[in-house]
C-alpha cells in the first residue's frame, strides 16, 4: 500500500493532522502516533531521516516547529518520500504564502484536502502543484 | 423543539471557536474538549442541516486529533451526505472515511449515496466519492458499484478517470471477480500518454505487482516503454519497482531492463531515481556484473556524502549486496566501521549488520574481538546491539563458523563482564547449548563457569542471573573436568547467592549437589587406593574409579576417564584430604541450613535432599575415617555404596533436544490424552496457567523411551523478602570465613571499567580511528591453511523444517484469466504443477541428509581415542535416532516435497517455462506473449 499514514506532529509533540491509510482504532492510533513522536523527536539535525518502527519505516522531516512524519512500506523508496514531503510543504506554502502551524489548524480541512488530492489509497497520484491546488481554488470562489 | 434549534444554530461554535477556545482555555483541555463534545452530541441532532454539518465537522476534528470516539455520529453523517450542498457533501464525505470500518453497522445505507455521486456531472463530487470509496470500500461496496467505477474509468475528465484508476486497486482487493470487468481498461490507461492518469496506473500497477508479480510479466513491454520514455520521476521509481519484482521470473527480461536501468542510473541527477535504481540491481540484477559494480560505486557517492541520509540508505543497499557480492562490502570497509561510530543509532546499526555480514570463519575471532573492545566503550544500548549480534552471527546453524570453541567460550565469558550487558539470557541458553553439544571444549566451559561464579561483583547484576545459573549448571553437570571442586564449592554456596531469585537459587543447590557427590567419590577412591594399595602409585583419582566402578554403570565411568585421559594431571589437582571433606561437608551444612526455612518449595525441597544426604554419608564417612580396619571396611561400604548410587545418577550424559522430538515419541496404547486433559479443562478452565519459561533436557538415551526429563526449570519471579534472608544476613555476620577471600574480589572489580566513562565524546573517533587500523588486517578475508586443531564434533539434531502452506489467491486467478483471455488452458497457479515435477529436489535433499550424517558419524568414530565402547554406543545411538524419525517421517516428507514444490512452481513457473519448452503441456499459454516484446 505504499504510504501508511501521514501525521504532522509540532515540537510539543501534539498532532496538527493524521491521515490514515488504513484503518485502526483510536487506541491503536493513539498507541502509535505516541511511539513514533516519542522516537522521532528525540532525534536531531545530525541523524538521518528514517526510523524503522515495527514493520515499517517512518520517514521524517521537520519544517520549522512542525514535523512531517510518514509512515510507509519497506520497500518504498525514502528519498522520494523526502521530496514527497517537500512538495507537499511547496504546495501548501503556494496555497497559505509562508504557511506555519497555524494555517494548518486553521485550516485542517483544506490540508486534508491537498493531501487527498496527492495521495490515494497509499500511493501518490499527483505531483503536480496547479494539478492540486485548482480544484481548491475553484472551491473557495464559489463557496 | 424549533426554538432551542435555532437559538443553537445561531450560537453555535464553529470550528475556529473550537479550535480557538482550545488553545485559550483555563479549564484544562479534557474538560473542555467534554463539554464541546455535549455540545456537539445536542447539535448534531439538530434538523438544520448547516448545524449538523458543522457539529460533525467540529467532531471529526477532535476524533482526528485528540481521539475522541465518533462512531455514535454515523448515522448523523450519511444524513448530512444525502444534503444537496457541496460543502456539506465535504464534510460528511470527510466524516465518513475516518470513522467508517469494515464493522460499521451502516455502512451498506451508504451505497445509494455513492452510486449517486459516482455518477453526478460535478467532477468533484465524483472525487469526493471516489476518495471515500478509496478508504472504506468493503466487499459489498466493491461489487456494487463495479459498474460506475468501470465507466469512470474512461471518462473524458482526466481529474475524474486518475482517481477512479487509484480507487481500482481496493475494488481489485476487495472483490477480485471486478478484475474481469475492469481490468482491460485498466491495462488501456496505461498506454495512456496523459501524466497525470499515468502517475496512479503504474502506481496501482506496482501495488498489484508486489503481491503477485507473475500474473503482470505479459504487461512488461508496456511497463519497459515507460521505463524508457517517462520523464517523470516518480513514475520511473514505481516502473522500477515493478521491474525489480518482474526480472528475477524472467531472465531474458532481466536481461533487457538492465541498459535502461544503467542509463538512468548514470544520467539522472535526482538521488530518489539513482538510490532506485541501485536498489533495483542490488536486489533483482544481481547477476549482472557491471551493473552492479555501477550500481556499488553510487553507493559509495552515497557513502562519503554528507548527508546522513544518503550514509544510511548507501549502509542498506551495502546490506542488501553483500550476500551475493561480499567484496563491495570489503571495498567500503572503511566507511563501514567508521560509520561504526557515528552520531546516529540507525546508522551505527546498520553498519553493525555489515560488519556481521564480513564474519567468516577465518575472521571471526579477529572481529569479535574488536567488536567486544568496542562494546566496552559504546553507550549501553549499541553495547547490547552489538554483543547481540555477535551471539547471534556465531550460534547461527549450530556455530557454523566458530572453529576454536575454547576462544568462544571464553569470549562468552568476557562479555558477560561488560558492564551494560544484558544478553544473560542469550549467553545462558549458548553455554548450556554448547557445554551439550560440543564435548571437547567441557573442560574450558567449567573453567570460565568457575570464573563467573567466583566473582561476587556479578551477582549484584540481576541481568546476569540467568547466566550463572548456566555457570552453575555447567559446572555441576561437568563437574569432573574442574581443577578444584572444593573451591567450586564455596562459589556455589557463597553467601551472595542470597541475591539470586528463587529459580535460580535452586539450580545452584542442585550443583551443589552435584559438586558434594563428585568430591565425596573422589574422596572415597583415593582412601580406597591408599587404603588397600590396589593401585600403589598416586593416580588420579578418577582412574581408579574406573576399576571399581566398571560393573555399576560404565558410561559414567568412561566420562571420567576421557576427563583424565585429556587433561590428566591439571584435573582435580587438589587432591581431597580427611580435613576438607569435613569443611566441606559443614560448609554445606551450614549454607543450606537456612534455606530449608525458604518460602520458595523449590529451594526448600532441594536444600532438604541435601542435607539429608550430608547427614546420611557424615557420620559414616567421618565415624570410618576415625576408626581402624574392621569396622571402617563395613560402614565405609555403606556410604560409598550410597555416593555411588547418587554419583550414578548424576552422571548419564545430557544432549541437546530436538525442536520436534515431542513428536516422535509414539503414544502408549491405552492413553487417551484427550479425554482426560477435556476433564481438566473443564475443571480448572478458569484458574489461569503461571506462564513459565522451562528449559528442558533430556538425555538422548531416554528420550527414545519417551521419558523427557526435566532439570532446570526458571521462572522469573523476584524473591521476596523474608524471615530466612534476613536470618542469613546475621548468620553471614557470625561466619565470616565462609565469604570467599576479599583479596580476590577486589582485584577482580578493579577490572571494572566504571559505568559512566570519562572518556566518551572527545575520544570516540579516535576510537574508530584504531578501530580501523585494527581491523585492516582482520577484516581482508585471508586464507589459514591450517587451523591449530582440528575442528571439535558440534552434535546437530535433524530439524524438520516447516512448509508454509501456499495459499490460493483468488486476485491472481481472476488476473491470470483476463490477461489470457479465452484460451483453453488457464494456467493458474493451482493447475500448472499437473507434470510430474522432477524428484530431484527430494533427492538432493535426502542425499545431503545422509551425508551430513554420516560426515557427523565418522567424525565420531575416528576420534582417536580408544575408549571405543563409549563411542560405539554413542554412535549407535545416534543412528537409531536419525533413523526411526526417518522411516516415519518419510510420508510426511513427500508431502511436504510436493507442497515445496507446488510452491516453487507457482513461484517460479514462469521462469521454469523457459528451461522446459519442450513441455507442450505446461505453459502453451503464456510462451506466446512474453516473445512479442523480447524479439
Amino acid at each position: 500500500m505504499g504510504i501508511r499514514f501521514i501525521l504532522m506532529v509540532n515540537k510539543q509533540g501534539q498532532t496538527r493532522l493524521a491521515q490514515y491509510y488504513e484503518w485502526l482504532t483510536l487506541e491503536e492510533r493513539r498507541a502509535l502516533e505516541g511511539e513514533i513522536v516519542r522516537k522521532c523527536l528525540a532525534r536531531n539535525e545530525q541523524q538521518c531521516s528514517f526510523v524503522e518502527h515495527r514493520n515499517y519505516k517512518i520517514v521524517y522531516r521537520r519544517y520549522a516547529s512542525l514535523f512531517f512524519l510518514v509512515g510507509v512500506d519497506n520497500d518504498e523508496n525514502e528519498l522520494a518520500i523526502l521530496e514527497f514531503i517537500h512538495l507537499l510543504v511547496e504546495t501548501m506554502d503556494r496555497h497559505f504564502g509562508n504557511v506555519c502551524e497555524l494555517d494548518i489548524m486553521f485550516h485542517l480541512e483544506k490540508a486534508h484536502f491537498m493531501l487527498e488530492e496527492m495521495v490515494m489509497n497509499g500511493s501518490i497520484v499527483e505531483t503536480s502543484k496547479a494539478n492540486i491546488l485548482t480544484p481548491i481554488q475553484l472551491m473557495d470562489k464559489s463557496s | 423543539m424549533s426554538g432551542p434549534s435555532l437559538m443553537d444554530s445561531l450560537f453555535q461554535r464553529t470550528l475556529e471557536d473550537l479550535i480557538k477556545g482550545l488553545r485559550q482555555q483555563l479549564i484544562g483541555e479534557q474538560a473542555f474538549i467534554s463539554k464541546a463534545l455535549e455540545e456537539i452530541r445536542k447539535e448534531i441532532k439538530s434538523t438544520d442541516l448547516s448545524t449538523k454539518s458543522t457539529a460533525l465537522l467540529k467532531l471529526s476534528y477532535l476524533s482526528s486529533l485528540h481521539f475522541h470516539d465518533m462512531s455514535f455520529a454515523t448515522f448523523h453523517a450519511l444524513e448530512v451526505l444525502s444534503s444537496p450542498r457541496f460543502s456539506h457533501k465535504r464534510i460528511a464525505y470527510h466524516a465518513i472515511s475516518i470513522s467508517f470500518h469494515d464493522s460499521t453497522p451502516v455502512l451498506l445505507l451508504i451505497t445509494n449515496h455513492l452510486r449517486k455521486d459516482l455518477s453526478s456531472t460535478n467532477e468533484f463530487e465524483v472525487s469526493l466519492s471516489l476518495q471515500c470509496l478509496s478508504r472504506i470500500a468493503n466487499v459489498d461496496l466493491a461489487r456494487d458499484l463495479t459498474p460506475e467505477i468501470f465507466t469512470l474509468l474512461s471518462s473524458n475528465k482526466l481529474y475524474v478517470r486518475k482517481k477512479a484508476v487509484a480507487v481500482v486497486l481496493r475494488v481489485f482487493e476487495k472483490y477480485p471477480e471486478s478484475v474481469r470487468v475492469c481490468f482491460k481498461r485498466l491495462v488501456e490507461n496505461l498506454e495512456n500518454s496523459d501524466p497525470q492518469v499515468l502517475s496512479a496506473v503504474v502506481g496501482v500497477f506496482c501495488e498489484l505487482a508486489s503481491k503477485d508479480p507473475i500474473s503482470y510479466l505479459p504487461l512488461a513491454p508496456e511497463f519497459y516503454k515507460i521505463l524508457v520514455d517517462s520523464k517523470n520521476n516518480w513514475v520511473l521509481i514505481k516502473v522500477l519497482k515493478i521491474f525489480a519484482k518482474l526480472a528475477p521470473l524472467e531472465p531474458r527480461l532481466a536481461k533487457r531492463v538492465v541498459e535502461p536501468i544503467c542509463d538512468h542510473m548514470r544520467r539522472t541527477g535526482a538521488k530518489s531515481l539513482v538510490f532506485e535504481c541501485v536498489r533495483t540491481v542490488v536486489t533483482s540484477l544481481i547477476e549482472n556484473d557491471s551493473a552492479v559494480r555501477l550500481a556499488v560505486g553510487k553507493v559509495r557517492e552515497f557513502l562519503v556524502d554528507e548527508d546522513p541520509n544518503l550514509k544510511y540508505l548507501g549502509l542498506q543497499a551495502l546490506s542488501i549486496v553483500a550476500p551475493k557480492h561480499l567484496w563491495a562490502v570489503s571495498e567500503n570497509k572503511e566507511f563501514v566501521i567508521k560509520s561504526l561510530s557515528d552520531a546516529d543509532p540507525n546508522i551505527k546499526i546498520e553498519s553493525l549488520r555489515l560488519v556481521m555480514a564480513l564474519v567468516s570463519e577465518h575472521n571471526v575471532a579477529e572481529i569479535s574481538r574488536v567488536l567486544v573492545n568496542y562494546a566496552l566503550k559504546s553507550d549501553p544500548d549499541f553495547c547490547n546491539e552489538i554483543l547481540g549480534s555477535i551471539l547471534s552471527t556465531c550460534s547461527r546453524n549450530v556455530y557454523e563458523i566458530i572453529v576454536d570453541f575454547d576462544w568462544y567460550v571464553s569470549l562468552l565469558g568476557e562479555m558477560s563482564r561488560i558492564p551494560h550487558c544484558q544478553k544473560g539470557e542469550e549467553i545462558e541458553n549458548q553455554l548450556i547449548d554448547i557445554g551439550m553439544r560440543v564435548k571437547d571444549v567441557r573442560p574450558e566451559l567449567v573453567c570460565v563457569s568457575r570464573d563467573l561464579l567466583i566473582d561476587p561483583a556479578l551477582l549484584g547484576n540481576s541481568f546476569l542471573h540467568r547466566l550463572l545459573s548456566a555457570a552453575a549448571w555447567v559446572s555441576g553437570e561437568y563437574v569432573e573436568y574442574s581443577r578444584n571442586p572444593l573451591e567450586l564449592m564455596e562459589a556455589l554456596l557463597q553467601p551472595r547467592t542470597s541475591l539470586l531469585p528463587p529459580s535460580i537459587t535452586a539450580i545452584y543447590i542442585q550443583s551443589a549437589f552435584k559438586v558434594l557427590v563428585f568430591c565425596l567419590l573422589t574422596y572415597l577412591m583415593q582412601r580406597g587406593s591408599t587404603a588397600s594399595s590396589m593401585f600403589p602409585d598416586n593416580l588420579p583419582s578418577a582412574v581408579s574409579a574406573s576399576v571399581s566402578y566398571e560393573s555399576f554403570d560404565d558410561l559414567s565411568v568412561e566420562n571420567v576417564v576421557d576427563a583424565t585421559d585429556t587433561h590428566g594431571p591439571t584435573c582435580t589437582s587438589a587432591s581431597i584430604t580427611n580435613e576438607s571433606i569435613v569443611n566441606l561437608l559443614n560448609l554445606v551444612e551450614l549454607a543450606l541450613g537456612p534455606l530449608l526455612g525458604s518460602h520458595d518449595v523449590e529451594i526448600q525441597e532441594r536444600a532438604r535432599n541435601v542435607l539429608g544426604f550430608v547427614d546420611l554419608t557424615k557420620l559414616d564417612l567421618l565415624n570410618s575415617s576415625v576408626q581402624e580396619e574392621n569396622d571402617s571396611e563395613r560402614k565405609g561400604a555403606e556410604a560409598s555404596k550410597t555416593i555411588e548410587l547418587m554419583h550414578g545418577a548424576f552422571s548419564k550424559e545430557l544432549g541437546p533436544v530436538s525442536s520436534s522430538a515431542q513428536g516422535k515419541i509414539c503414544l502408549p496404547d491405552g492413553l487417551m490424552l484427550k479425554e482426560n486433559l477435556g476433564d481438566l479443562e473443564m475443571i480448572c478452565g478458569d484458574i489461569d496457567q503461571p506462564s513459565s519459561n522451562s528449559f528442558s533436557f533430556g538425555s538422548p538415551y531416554e528420550e527414545k523411551g519417551g521419558v523427557s526429563f526435566s532439570n532446570l526449570q526458571i521462572k522469573e519471579n523476584s524473591r521476596q523478602s523474608n524471615e530466612s534472608t534476613s536470618l542469613l544476613a546475621e548468620h553471614r555476620k557470625r561466619h565470616g570465613l565462609y565469604y570467599l577471600p576479599s583479596g580476590k574480589s577486589e582485584m577482580i572489580s578493579n577490572d571494572y571499567p566504571p559505568a559512566n566513562d570519562p572518556m566518551l565524546l572527545g575520544n570516540i573517533n579516535d576510537n574508530a580511528d584504531d578501530l580501523v587500523k585494527l581491523t585492516e588486517e582482520s577484516l581482508t578475508p585471508k586464507r589459514k591453511p591450517n587451523h591449530a586443531k582440528p575442528r571439535p564434533v558440534v552434535v546437530k539434531l535433524d530439524e524438520v523444517d516447516e512448509k508454509p502452506e501456499s495459499k490460493e489467491d483468488s486476485l491472481s486467478g481472476a488476473v491470470h484469466d483476463v490477461l489470457f483471455g479465452s484460451e483453453d488452458i488457464v494456467p493458474t497457479s493451482s493447475q500448472s504443477n499437473l507434470s510430474d515435477m522432477p524428484s530431484s529436489k527430494r533427492k538432493g535433499k535426502e542425499k545431503q541428509h545422509t551425508d551430513s550424517h554420516v560426515e557427523s558419524k565418522e567424525n565420531l568414530v575416528d576420534h582417536g581415542n580408544p575408549s571405543s565402547r563409549r563411542r560405539k554406543h554413542h554412535s549407535h545411538g545416534k543412528e537409531r535416532r536419525h533413523r526411526s524419525p526417518r522411516k516415519k517421517n518419510a510420508e510426511e516428507r513427500k508431502d511436504n516435497g510436493q507442497k515445496l514444490k507446488e510452491k516453487s512452481s507457482h513461484r517460479h513457473g514462469m521462469h521454469k517455462s523457459g528451461q522446459r519448452a519442450e513441455e507442450p503441456f505446461n505453459f502453451s499459454v503464456q510462451t506466446p506473449v512474453i516473445p512479442d516484446f523480447l524479439l
